[in-house]
């Protein structure tokens, strides 16, 4: 049976979901999308620079919504109503397209959610027949509350926004993962290819990651570290990891049969 | 006929126009003809289809959007 991700009745082959912002150029953006081998990309909503150029490429024709599942995110947006505003929007401008990524910020140096207009949006965007994957603290009440909202997907962060810093509460994260029944992606704060792996292997069911290749020194290269790693985490969590311990009286090779038979029997 | 000023907020700057205007005059002035965009005016989202029969009103508050790069 293939191992896909499932989000809101929709399959996904790939695990990894990468954001769009940051690159040099839109073929950096594109070169980085098709090596991480995403077929979700998040893409922000912003006012039009009025009078420019009309012919200037745009992202939609660098990465076009027929080939890829477009994610409009609530960047920059620090209350429910700027939010779902924002979320209207996108949903026009994308003809009818109602998978969206909310997230509601707190505080604009560390951008950590602000989770009581983040649960707010969420019921709206919800009643507006949105399906939501939320960005989220990695607080597991908090998770079952979005999932409780009708949320399809429950997106903890790592670490902060753009900052890199890894895995720093693996311990939250698996209760974020036992708690709730709706696909669990870390959502910011991987900085390279272990931190998307450990992440995978604690059981998420994706990750998604903008600044961790963008700002690599060779973002299409670090894309495919990405790919590999979310791979390799998917596939280590299913094969089930073997129980740590500090020491081990069970050596892999055989104890009987070496040429020193004193030594075997001491180990 | 009888043209009238209509004064309008978009994307946050003041801006005059000859009237009457639809959204969809307003967006070819604004040299977004052809550029895919989602227009809200007063808080409310104008759809595609209602472009050319929705009239701008003086005072209006709009807002024209794109997608951009982002996380």
């Amino acid at each position: 049976m293939k191992d896909s991700l499932v989000v809101a009745g929709s399959s996904y082959g790939s695990r990894l979901l990468v954001g769009t912002g940051k690159y040099r150029d839109f073929a950096q953006t594109r070169a980085a999308v098709e090596a991480s081998g995403a077929q979700i990309v998040t893409v922000a909503i912003r006012r039009t620079n009025i009078g420019q150029n009309p012919g200037e490429p745009s992202l939609l024709e660098a990465l076009p919504p027929s080939k890829y599942t477009y994610l409009p995110n609530t960047a920059g947006c620090y209350n429910a109503a700027d939010a779902v505003r924002t979320l209207r929007l996108a949903r026009e401008l994308l003809d009818g397209h109602d998978l969206v990524k909310l997230e509601v910020l707190g505080d604009p140096h560390t951008l950590y959610p602000n989770m009581p207009e983040t649960l707010k949006a969420a019921q709206q965007l919800v009643r507006e027949d949105f399906k939501v994957m939320v960005y989220c603290s990695d607080d597991p009440i908090q998770a079952q509350m979005l999932e409780a909202a009708g949320c399809v997907a429950v997106m903890p962060l790592a670490s902060l926004i753009g900052s890199g810093m890894g895995i720093l509460n693996p311990w939250n994260l698996q209760l974020v993962i036992d708690k709730v029944k709706v696909p669990v992606l870390v959502d910011a704060g991987v900085g390279t290819a272990s931190d998307a792996a450990i992440a995978m292997e604690l059981g998420c069911d994706g990750v998604l990651m903008n600044t961790a290749i963008a700002a690599a020194r060779d973002p299409v290269l670090m894309a495919k570290a990405m790919k590999k790693a979310v791979e390799a985490g998917r596939e280590a969590f299913l094969a089930g990891r073997m129980p740590k311990k500090l020491y081990s009286a069970a050596p892999s090779s055989p104890t009987e049969g070496t040429i020193s038979p004193s030594q075997s029997k001491a180990a | 006929m009888i043209v009238s000023m209509i004064r309008v907020t978009v994307n946050g700057d003041a801006r005059r126009f000859d009237g009457p205007l639809d959204v969809a005059g307003l967006l070819a002035r604004l040299d977004c003809k052809g550029k895919k965009v989602a227009v809200e005016r007063n808080g409310e989202i104008v759809p595609r289809s209602a472009h050319g029969s929705t009239l701008i009103a003086d005072g209006d508050r709009l807002e024209v959007v794109v997608a951009v790069g982002g996380g």
